[in-house]
Formats: C-alpha cells, structure tokens, sequence
C-alpha cells in the first residue's frame, strides 16, 4: 500500500501516506472515545473525519497532535512510529491546528496572532532577542515576510493591527487558519472550520481551504458537521460513530454506504 | 503661594516615590498570575531570599553556616572576601533563575491542570519553605545591604527649589534612593514592555497568557516559558529586595511588603503591568496626602490601613480593578 500513488475516483493523484493511525483506543475512565480505529492520511490530500455529535472525531484530532494519549494503537508519522509526545514537540514535527472554539490569543493583533504561527521557525536564544541584534533581528524581518504573504492570501490586509478579540466570528476562524498556515505545516488539522457560520462564510472557508491544499499541496485532515461542504471539497471520508469507525472511502462511496446512512438517519428497529 | 501648597507638592512627590517601590512588588505578582493563572503568595520572600542571597554572596558569607558548625564542630563563617556589587547581583540572578528552574521543575509540573486554589496553595507552602531556608542558608540576623546607592535627601533638589515658598520653606526633600527607585523601576518597565511586543518569546509569553491549549498547538514549550516567568519574576523580585533592603535593612519584616501589594493590584487589576505601576502610585500618593491631611485629625497613623480601605472601596465598586480584565460569566 505505501508507496504506490493512490488516484482518487475524479482523476487526482495523490502521494504517499503521511500519517497512519493503527488501532486506536482511547478511554476517559470508563468510557471509550474512539474503539480501534485505524486509517491514514495521504500526503497532499484533503481527509475529512466526519459522524453525529459526539462519535469521538475531536478526540481524533487531539490524538493526532498529542493532546491526549491513546491506551492502545500507534501512531505512524512520515514513516516512523511515533512515542508518546508532548503537543508542542508534535507542532516542531509539523503538525498544525485549528480549534472547535476558537483558541486564539485575544489581546493581540492578527498580526502579532499570526507571528505566534512562526515560533517553531525561529531559531535565535533568548539573549539574542533581550538585545534584539543581528540574527534575532533578520529573523524576526524574514518571518514578517511570510507572514503578511499569509495575510494577502486570506484577504485579511484590513484587520493586521486589530486586536483579534475584536473581530467577527466568520474573520477569527480565518485568523486562526492564518496562525496554523504560518508554521508552513506538513499536515494541517482543522477543527470544524465552518462551525457556526453563515452560507456565505461557508464559502469564503471552504475556498481558502481548496486553495491551501491546491497553491502550497498542504495536506489537510478536517472534521466538519456539515455534510454537504465534506463531500464537496474532500477527497476522501472516515465516518464515524460511537467511537468506531464505520466507513472510509471517497464521498461518494460513504454516502451510499448502508451503515453511514443509518447512523445519521437512524435505523427502524423492529 | 505659601509654604502650605508646596510641602503639599512635596507629599505628592514622595507619594509617588513611595508608589514606585510598591509597584515594583506588584510588578511580580503580575507577571505570573497573568502566564499561568498562579497567585503567588511567595513573591514577598523571593523578595527577601534574593536580598538575602545578595547580601551574603557580596559579603562573603559562607551558606548553611550555622548547619555546618552544629554538624562538624567547625566555626566558619565568612570566606574572608567581598565581591563588587554588580558581580553580586549578576551571581544571584544566575541563584533566582536555578531557583525558577526548580519550582517550575518540583512544584508546577507535577501540579499542571490542578485548580488554581491547589497552586496557590502550594506558593504558600513555597514561601514557608523559602523563609526557613534563606534564614537556614544565610542567617536570621538583620543584615545591612550596600550595592552603592546614595541615600539621603538629595541636596541639588532642595537647594534649587527653595526659592518656592519663601522663608518657610527650605525646598522639596526627596530621597536620592527613591529617585533611583523610580528610574531603575522605569527602565525595568520599559524593557519588559518593549521585550514582550518585539520579540519572538515576548510574543510566547503574552501566548501563554492568553491560551495555554492553542501555545502548545503553535509550538511553545509551556514549562520553558513558565521559567522564563519565574526567572522575570526573581529579577523584579532581587530588584525590589534591592530597593526595600536598601532602606529598611534585609530581615524578615522584608517579605511582609508583599501585603503591601495586594491592594495595588486590586486596584491595578491582577492581569495588567500598566495596572500595577498605575495602581502603585495611587496608592503611593494616597496614603502619603491622606497622612498629611486627614492624619492630624484623627491621630495619624493612617498609612498603616488606609491601602487596605481604598482596595475594599474598590473591591465593591469595581472588583476586576482600574485595567483588569471584565470577567463576565454567562449562565
């Protein structure tokens, strides 16, 4: 399986697998979030892990970037497996985010919001920046640099200096993904991205996620509710459902599966 | 104008003087309950434990003496040198943040994500545990501190503006440790600002501030960050047990400032550095105007409490101070 290009039904060809996870399990005490699940990710794909409320798609993304500890399974990232790990060492291997709630900085501006994005990148000591001369100095230049090409291409040029905080739902969800773009991710992790928001910012999030993936071949991994944009802009679905896992394959494939129907339609019992 | 308006200025002047070394206590307490939510009880005896620490490393003292002599019958107390003062408070800042180093490492670790009642709790035991051992380390005995900073009214000051008040009036006397005071605290000030907006662990630091989940998800080390903090924190606190040592001798009624500084952070608000130098000199000046004015009549002795009731007033009318943050909680 690894190696060979996996050509999706409409055409794209995708990479190889970027991220593996092999029979997960996690349990908060008695209960179990996610019943060994396994399935991967490809590299320049964009995944989606969708399933009702509370299937335990959250609890995913936080195993991926090291929130929580799975009791059993492994996680498998650019081919090594990976230990247990603290979140920031995940995010310094390349994984980004996004949050359900918004977790941004909110005393600070967009600009300063999207900076924090560039920390892993940043090399120069602590004495260095105290005294803010020559490496800590071109540093912090060519990383500004970067970050206003993030804030051209979210369209974002308006609020660089407001304090996030102040700002609309639908701009602070394109702030966040603009913190996450930053870090120049190897895999990107987005939280229901369209939660809460209205058609047309809808639009506006579902675009710049196409483009991510399209102008920097970002892989993304995201969780959504809404079943119409998953299977607009991904190439390829995990369903889940109380913590199991209960199908995976291209949209069209999951929206003709009999189980992935019953789960969110309900099935008569008799 | 008479004599009676400028000894007003006068008071005012050293009010704020007086509110500068206050702020300075505040100015640690800040630091941390904005990182990571801890109200730090110990920051009064850090305070102390770096004049302590200061005194007995410029003076030669030999640490654990007295445990030493009980132990092994020896008699050692000092190594017989004196060190200049700036290589002094260089070699106990290196001892403040070796000390951040481990509270972070044996008390704030093992209590990550406990509830913030727990941690404060766990400063309390932090400060007990910190005043035996400074005393343990150096001695109880009241120690003089000397890093060469004047003292005394300054004269240039009272000579040049004695002219003011006429006959009466000899001038506005003003302590030269309390100008000092107020420009090493401005400059302290003024480069923890400038060193948080600027620069790529200042910008961590406000991160952290804000949102521990989403630091860690861009990469910050929370427990590097957090010595970082504590590391400020014995600076500030080394600073203000420089300035407080300086005038009122290092012993323990030293750690006891920190009281002072629980009602200018409820006026400053926990949260925000302006609010602590903004709260500092209010309080500074207001109990020194108050004193001065209503004392008299009322048989003096207001600057012991009046603090406290300017906090209380303000607890009631505005709880999350002059520059806090509105803590507004939905039902």
């Amino acid at each position: 399986m690894d190696g060979a290009a996996y050509v999706t039904p409409d055409g794209r060809s995708i990479g190889d697998v970027v991220m593996e996870m092999r029979n997960i399990t996690l349990r908060f005490g008695g209960v179990t979030a996610i019943r060994d699940i396994s399935f991967d990710i490809r590299e320049g794909e964009i995944r989606a892990i969708i399933g009702p409320n509370g299937a335990g798609k959250s609890s995913m993304l936080n195993v991926i970037n090291g929130f929580y500890h799975p009791q059993e399974g492994e996680v498998w990232f650019r081919g090594a497996k990976r230990g247990p790990m603290k979140p920031h060492a995940i995010a310094r291997q390349g994984i980004a985010r996004t949050f359900q709630n918004i977790a941004l900085f909110s005393g600070m501006s967009t600009l300063d919001n999207i900076m924090t994005g560039r920390f892993t990148k940043m090399k120069s000591g602590l004495l260095a920046q105290a005294i803010w001369k020559g490496r800590a100095e071109r540093e912090e230049v060519e990383n500004r640099e970067i970050v206003e090409k993030v804030i051209d291409f979210l369209e974002i040029q308006a609020i660089r200096k407001t304090p996030v905080g102040r700002l609309p739902y639908g701009l602070q969800k394109r702030v966040e993904l603009g913190r996450a773009l930053a870090a120049e991710p190897k895999l990107l992790l987005l939280d229901e991205p369209m939660a809460g928001m209205n058609v047309e910012e809808k639009e506006d999030m579902s675009r710049f996620i196409l483009d991510v993936n399209d102008e920097f071949g970002t892989t993304i991994a995201l969780i959504e509710h809404d079943m119409g944009v998953v299977m607009d802009i991904s190439d390829r679905v995990v369903v889940m459902d109380y913590g199991a896992k209960i199908g995976d394959g291209t949209p069209d494939e999951v929206r003709n599966s009999q189980a992935v129907i019953d789960a969110y339609l309900g099935v008569a019992h008799d | 104008m008479g004599p009676q308006f400028f000894y007003t200025i006068e008071v005012i002047l050293n009010g704020l003087m007086a509110g500068v070394m206050y702020a300075l206590v505040a100015l640690g307490f800040v630091l941390i309950f904005k990182s990571s939510g801890i109200f730090n009880y110990a920051q009064g005896v850090m305070a102390l434990f770096a004049a302590q620490t200061l005194v007995g490393i410029q003076t030669g003292l030999v640490p654990f003496s007295h445990l030493i002599n009980a132990v092994f019958g020896t008699d050692l107390h000092h190594f017989g040198w004196e060190i200049p003062s700036v290589l002094a408070i260089l070699a106990t800042t290196l001892v403040m943040i070796g000390f951040a180093w481990l509270v972070v490492r044996l008390v704030l670790k093992p209590l990550a994500g406990q509830e913030p009642i727990i941690l404060f709790m766990a400063t309390i035991g932090l400060a007990y545990f910190m005043e035996g051992f400074g005393d343990l380390m150096w001695g109880s005995d009241i120690k003089k501190l000397d890093v060469g900073l004047p003292q005394g009214g300054n004269i240039g000051i009272e000579e040049s503006t004695s002219f003011l008040g006429g006959e009466e009036f000899y001038g506005f006397y003003i302590d030269n440790l309390d100008i000092w005071a107020a420009v090493i605290a401005t400059l302290l000030v003024v480069a923890l600002v400038v060193f948080s907006q600027y620069t790529k662990v200042g910008r961590a630091l406000r991160a952290v501030a804000d949102d521990h989940q989403a630091a860690l998800s861009v990469g910050i080390n929370l427990e590097t960050i957090w010595v970082i903090i504590w590391s400020v924190a014995g600076f500030v606190a080394l600073v203000a047990g420089i300035m407080w040592g300086a005038k009122l001798g290092v012993q323990f009624s030293l750690s006891l400032i920190a009281l002072k500084a629980l009602p200018v952070l409820m006026l400053g608000g926990f949260t925000s550095i302006p609010g602590a130098i903004v709260g500092g000199l209010i309080i500074g000046v207001g109990e020194k105007l108050f004193e001065f004015s209503i004392g008299p009549l009322i048989g003096g002795a207001t600057e012991n409490w009046f603090a406290y009731v300017l906090a209380l007033v303000f607890l009631v009318f505005r709880p999350q101070g002059l520059f806090g943050e509105k803590i507004i909680e939905r039902v």
